[in-house]
């Protein structure tokens, strides 16, 4: 008779056999490993390295002016080695806010067109172009605004919405072509795709049974679409936003093509302004000393930091909105 | 309570502001491919791949030096980026499944939104500085950084639509597991892994912001890597804010030669990625 424990024993007994033998252990299997995971260390060491090279460039001019100093001053005095960041600040959030405004609605109503009304062979088609459009260099991006939209700002457009909307202190001031405005509708050409395809993958992630069953109570498409489908994919949307965002205040070529180019402040849209990427762009080259050179790259590294933030804050709201609802239909 | 007529012309109404919304965005898209076709058909001429530029105010001159220059940059990129992303990509699929695997992951995620310029920094720091110039490899260096976080999360997604059972079945045959990664899970994925290459290849061809102050510009061939080096996108840039009409006109037939570059490599990564489909 054997004892209980014995037969358990007895039957575990195959299964040790690789644990004592671990001299089988394949020398190369070890190397594989051990060089994947270097590689993998590789994607931690890139970014380390961004980091600190931006700090240990940067970081001299930021200490020379004290970093409140620098975000609030809004001189910018290359030859006096004045540094106030200002300006650029002010250029990238106020051509982004306009990105934004004009890009979001155009985009989720096209990915709710094409996930919910369109027939599937229009969204086949259509999902070409737009990925078309996601592949244009931002260069031919901004010389398609220099020399198409911002002659198209400077006789009618601007002049008209000076008319109709001049009560706003927006839409004020010469018709220049070159400025926020034109700055904000190239940016929203350019992140159209990037929310509208992010928007597409979140709404095909609802639930059809959500939208079956305001439709059976008698809700028409568009109420089912409201009531259903949007408040499901209310954070991934935001987070496809956010990202969108982020490609906005990050674009160089474009922004620096059709902005004017001038360390101003101003409360119109029409008028001429700068960003931070377009600054960097413009005089990163001929940077006149050490110090220049290290606000410029001060600079980069407030752009880093924030794109970095909103792409963190961006990514966990596409994945939760991934996971399921985060907010049951208001 | 509104009655159906009004619920039904809402949803009418909101179903024709979306598709209107379509076509707005199709606007741009049209306008940007007809002009660059139409302004940039005239320059088209054979020398005009083989030239280097002509100086305001005489006739002819090319942009064969950027044209090579910027396969240049972008093969010194992918010598250093294919490997490093391919790889983490690799490292993401098949030992990605721990806390490290997650950090790696979000960090390459992350990375893929950090602003191209910034890069061009970065490069300009770790290349530019040490060498006390301005050079090809720069300008290679930052394209690579840009490629790795974008090519290591699609070769993750395209290595883990590998079946498990070629891997178990390689396994079950006695075959080390590095020999069953690099012969059957990674033989398996190669078509698709190539396509990805071509799409990040494509990306890079295009980026002008990192190039602008690592590899700079040149108006003369170069084949040395440790010389500043002409490229299509920053001599686009240069033509196109110049005050001169005729060098706009090249801005325009430069542009039509790099979209047709862009076009080509990303239409070849999908017949490629379609053919791997049958």
């Amino acid at each position: 008779m054997q004892t209980a424990s014995e037969i358990v024993t007895a039957a575990r007994e195959p299964e040790r056999a690789p644990e004592s033998a671990p001299a089988r252990v394949n020398v190369p299997d070890r190397v594989w490993s051990g060089g994947l995971l270097l590689l993998g260390f590789a994607v931690l060491a890139v970014a380390a390295v961004i980091v600190a090279e931006l700090v240990r460039i940067g970081g001299p001019a930021i200490s020379h002016t004290g970093l409140i100093a620098f975000v609030r001053n809004s001189t910018w005095d290359v030859t006096r080695d004045v540094f106030g960041a200002l300006p650029f600040i002010y250029g990238t959030l106020v051509t982004s806010a306009v990105a934004l405004v004009l890009a979001l609605p155009i985009s989720v109503g096209l990915a709710l067109f094409l996930t919910e009304m369109a027939p599937p062979s229009v969204r086949s088609i259509v999902s070409f172009p737009i990925s078309l459009l996601a592949g244009i260099p931002s260069v031919v991006y901004g010389l398609w605004g220099l020399f198409v939209l911002v002659p198209l700002l400077r006789r009618p457009v601007e002049p008209l919405l000076a008319k109709t909307l001049g009560f706003l202190p927006l839409f004020r001031g010469p018709p220049i072509g070159l400025g926020y405005l034109a700055a904000g509708i190239v940016l929203a050409i350019m992140i159209l795709p990037t929310i509208t395809s992010i928007a597409i993958e979140v709404l095909q992630t609802v639930p059809g049974t959500l939208r079956e069953a305001a439709l059976a109570l008698g809700a028409t498409r568009w109420e089912a679409i409201r009531v259903s489908v949007v408040p499901y994919a209310r954070a991934g949307i935001m987070g496809a936003t956010m990202l969108g965002l982020g490609r906005a205040l990050g674009e160089t070529m474009a922004v620096t093509m059709v902005i004017g180019n001038s360390p101003t402040i101003r409360s119109s849209l029409f008028s001429p302004g700068y960003s931070l990427p377009a600054v960097i762009a413009n005089e990163f080259a001929e940077a006149s000393g050490d110090l220049h050179t290290g606000a410029l790259a001060a600079l980069a590294l407030l752009l880093f930091a924030v794109t970095v933030l909103l792409n963190i804050a961006a990514r966990l709201l596409v994945r939760m909105s991934r996971r399921g609802p985060t907010r049951v239909a208001a | 309570m509104k009655t159906i007529g009004v619920r039904r012309a809402v949803n009418r109404l909101m179903t024709g502001l979306c598709a209107l919304a379509l076509a707005v965005a199709l606007v741009p898209l049209v306008s940007l491919l007809w002009l660059v076709i139409s302004r940039g058909f005239a320059g088209l001429s054979f020398s005009f791949f083989t030239a280097i530029p002509a100086p305001v105010g005489e006739a002819g001159g090319g942009v064969g030096n950027a044209i090579a220059g910027t396969l240049y940059i972008v093969g010194i990129a992918c010598l250093i980026g294919v490997p490093f992303g391919v790889g983490a990509g690799v490292y993401l699929a098949e030992r990605g499944d721990t806390r490290l695997g997650d950090a790696v992951r979000f960090i390459a995620e992350v990375l893929s939104g950090v602003p191209s310029i910034v890069i061009g920094i970065v490069a300009y720091a770790l290349v530019v500085i040490p060498m006390r110039r301005f050079s090809a490899l720069a300008g290679g260096v930052a394209l690579a950084v840009l490629m790795v976080p974008t090519l290591a999360r699609s070769t993750e997604e395209l290595v883990r639509l590998v079946p498990h059972s070629l891997r178990e079945a390689s396994l079950a045959l006695g075959v080390p597991q590095w020999r069953t990664s690099l012969r059957v899970v990674l033989r398996t994925a190669l078509g698709g892994i190539m396509t990805a290459i071509l799409l990040a290849v494509a990306r890079a061809s295009g980026e002008t912001a990192p190039l602008l102050f690592t590899s700079l510009n040149n108006q003369y061939w170069n084949w040395r890597a440790d010389q500043p080096t002409a490229s299509l996108t920053v001599q686009i840039f240069n033509y196109a804010v110049s005050p001169y009409t005729e060098w706009h006109d090249k801005a325009w037939t430069s542009a039509l030669i790099l979209l047709l570059l862009v076009g080509s490599l990303a239409l070849a990564g999908r017949l490629l990625s379609r053919r791997r489909v049958r």
